[in-house]
């Protein structure tokens, strides 16, 4: 047995989070027309372009400093592309991003490599991002020879496994040694290591167990306190956001089609596909999942190699109108302070105006109580 | 069929396996699991990864291995004991009366035949119907589970369709001979959000009107708590506590069912609400005859927890396995 209950064991007791303050203005990070399309090739001696995966197509975030954006989407919805291409991981096609003042996309290669100290990531499974041949020390101050970054490794070493919660002696330990849990842990010291100011963390605790889920989203949360971080969180799981993040952003092929405060999205979701998949997340309350009304989409997600016309979720809307959705694009708009939604009705929804399709509403379900 | 609404159409007793090495000492993977499933009920397994609750499922279904594998106890269906019936009874039980849906419909279809041949298979075998009969069985199946065009989906390979269409395919093979029981193990964990709630509003669907019963095996608390009449949760083999939906979640009484509740982050809660993660990890156990496996990860241990294996009591329509169990009073924190 390698794990220590102690070790994993010593986060204190977790108690509601102060108010962070966080000044909206400050922008550390800003991304603006964002575009990633991967260009789709035929032809044999001749390669001709024909065509586009338009993964992130035309996406607007401001992340405070301090603060944690939350970005929110289903599989092939383009969030993993996002946070790859807010750090250069692949390159952007279109768009702006700008980190504390400088325009990343303006940098070269040695310049963008320097950058990265101030931007690191968190991966979804550490066992695939730590080198299983790698110590858990090698790991760790690999950032700081490749910053060349002076003074006692060792000791720094120690001191991040301290603060992320692990003993002294994991330093010399490999992977395959710990649990999932511990590796997410080194996974997360690894990127502090070099205590930048950005971390993109993508679905940091989906690979984990239910009862160790917890555990990590505390760490971060913590760390954050401690070193004032600035997160960027992209997860397909809602209720993981919204504990976590300030401010969500929902993501639906390749667009953000809603973005507000953590809180105030959960209360007024104004987007149809927020509504839906806010409805159905299930809550592990049996009288919650009874009274309850779930929207239920029909299909699947079409293709972004080739995106349906006007609003892309015109296709699985259950609230769905004949006009405008299906061949004019819904822009971002401003319906309250801080909350922006992209869709053409979002008032006369909210209002009650419309009606999603009968078909569409599973209603409460008595028949079980 | 006896069907005497009185007595359960599974009864689990004391099932047990183990799996066995040359020179190495056995795993017990799964030790002293009871349950019943009562015909048209929806029962629930919940546990994390390695608490034995697949390894379950696959023993009941007899579709463990046999080498190198053990398996002891009871599993009554009908009137067999499906743990003693000669090979051939059960395969003709198995798919008929009984089918199952794996977690991943990709692995577990065929990639190179095509979605009509793997559905008409099942009804060819068990329904004696063959050629266009089959064909039209196969579709009508299909259409019930909610897949468009199905004519033209039973000549595609499982690449052609998407996960989801994948997941309905696999139901419909499984419903397709109206089986009493249908054991469902993780099959939504694939699927994105809004596909797991077609996905389960389907099977609750079908479940209710072919009056099958249902066990679902799963890891996450909110899909039982929409589902199912009674859970089971497991934790390093054993079932540590069952008790009735409503009343497993208002009360849980074993530290870790109440520790999975206070540990789950809710949509519904307020932002900032604290998460109280159980400390340790599922890998941090204690084999069950020196104590309680939880032991080690348990905030409400108390000496005699590690004396020796906790029994499973029956305690007012629950079962519980703890020797010093959260008090009834006490409010799950949220």
């Amino acid at each position: 047995m390698t794990a220590q209950p102690s070790a994993a064991g010593a986060d204190p007791v977790p108690t509601g989070r102060d108010q962070r303050e966080i000044d909206p203005d400050d922008v550390l990070l800003s991304v603006r027309g964002l575009q990633v399309h991967f260009p789709i090739r035929r032809g044999i001696l001749v390669e001709r372009q024909v065509g586009a995966v338009k993964a992130v197509d035309g996406v607007d975030l401001a992340v405070p400093r301090g603060s944690t954006v939350g970005l929110v989407g289903e599989s092939g919805c383009g969030k993993t592309t996002f946070g790859r291409a807010v750090l250069r991981l692949v390159e952007p096609t279109g768009g702006t991003v700008t980190f504390d003042g400088t325009d990343l996309r303006e940098l070269d290669a040695e310049q963008m490599r320097r950058q990265r100290r101030q931007m690191q990531m968190v991966f979804q499974d550490p066992m695939a991002s730590l080198d299983p041949r790698q110590s858990v020390e090698s790991v760790l101050t690999e950032p700081l020879r490749a910053h060349d970054i002076g003074g006692d490794h060792r000791a720094r070493v120690r001191e991040l496994l301290d603060v992320v919660g692990l003993p002294a002696s994991a330093a010399s330990r490999y992977p395959h040694e710990f649990s999932g849990g511990q590796r997410q842990r080194v996974g997360i010291a690894r990127a502090i290591a070099l205590e930048p100011q950005l971390i993109v963390a993508d679905e940091p605790v989906s690979a984990l167990d239910v009862s160790i889920q917890a555990q990590v989203v505390n760490l971060l949360e913590q760390l954050q306190d401690r070193l004032g971080l600035t997160y960027l969180v992209i997860a397909h799981d809602l209720a993981v956001v919204r504990h976590i993040a300030d401010v969500v952003a929902v993501m639906y092929l390749g667009g953000l089609v809603e973005q507000a405060p953590s809180d105030e999205l959960y209360a007024t979701p104004l987007h149809p596909y927020t509504r839906a998949l806010m409805s159905a997340v299930p809550i592990p309350d049996p009288d919650v999942e009874e009274s309850r009304e779930r929207i239920l989409l029909t299909g699947d997600l079409p293709s972004p190699a080739a995106p349906p016309s006007g609003c892309r979720f015109h296709t699985r809307c259950p609230f769905r109108q004949e006009t405008r959705c299906d061949d004019e694009r819904p822009a971002l708009r401003e319906i309250r302070p801080g909350h922006t939604v992209a869709c053409h009705w979002a008032e006369d929804i909210e209002a009650g105006r419309i009606a999603p399709r009968e078909s569409a509403v599973v209603e409460p379900d008595v028949s079980t109580a | 069929m006896t069907n005497d609404p009185t007595r359960p159409l599974l009864a689990v007793r004391d099932l047990g396996v183990s799996f066995t090495r040359k020179g190495a000492p056995d795993v017990r993977a799964v030790d002293g699991v009871s349950f019943d499933v009562s015909p048209g009920q929806t029962v629930g397994l919940v546990g994390e990864s390695g608490s034995g609750k697949s390894v379950t499922s696959l023993a009941v279904m007899g579709l463990l291995p046999r080498r190198n594998v053990r398996v002891d106890g009871r599993v009554i269906f009908d009137d067999d004991d499906l743990l003693t019936l000669p090979r051939e009874r059960m395969r003709d039980i198995r798919g008929r009366d009984m089918a199952m849906v794996f977690q991943d419909p990709m692995t577990s279809l065929n990639p190179v035949v095509p979605i009509g041949v793997q559905v008409t298979e099942v009804i060819e075998r068990h329904q004696q119907l063959s050629g266009d009969a089959a064909d039209k069985a196969a579709a009508e199946l299909l259409d019930r589970v909610g897949i468009p065009d199905p004519t033209r989906r039973l000549r595609e390979y499982p690449h052609q369709l998407s996960g989801g269409m994948r997941q309905r395919a696999l139901i419909a093979m499984a419903l397709a001979c109206r089986p009493r029981l249908l054991i469902a193990d993780e099959p939504t964990t694939a699927l994105d959000v809004t596909i797991q709630a077609q996905i389960l509003e389907l099977l609750k669907e079908l479940v209710h009107d072919s009056g099958a019963a249902l066990i679902m095996i799963t890891h996450d608390l909110g899909v039982v708590a929409g589902l199912c009449d009674t859970v089971h949760v497991m934790y390093s083999g054993r079932v540590v506590e069952g008790a009735q939906r409503r009343e497993l979640f208002a009360r849980p009484r074993h530290p870790y069912t109440g520790g999975l509740l206070a540990s789950v982050p809710r949509l519904d809660a307020a932002r900032g609400t604290p998460l109280h993660p159980i400390p340790g990890s599922p890998t941090d156990v204690l084999a069950w005859p020196s104590g309680c496996a939880f032991a080690p990860r348990c905030h409400h241990r108390v000496d005699a927890c590690t004396d020796g294996p906790p029994p499973l009591e029956n305690i007012g329509g629950r079962s519980l396995r703890c020797v010093n169990p959260l008090p009834t009073t006490e409010e799950v924190p949220a």
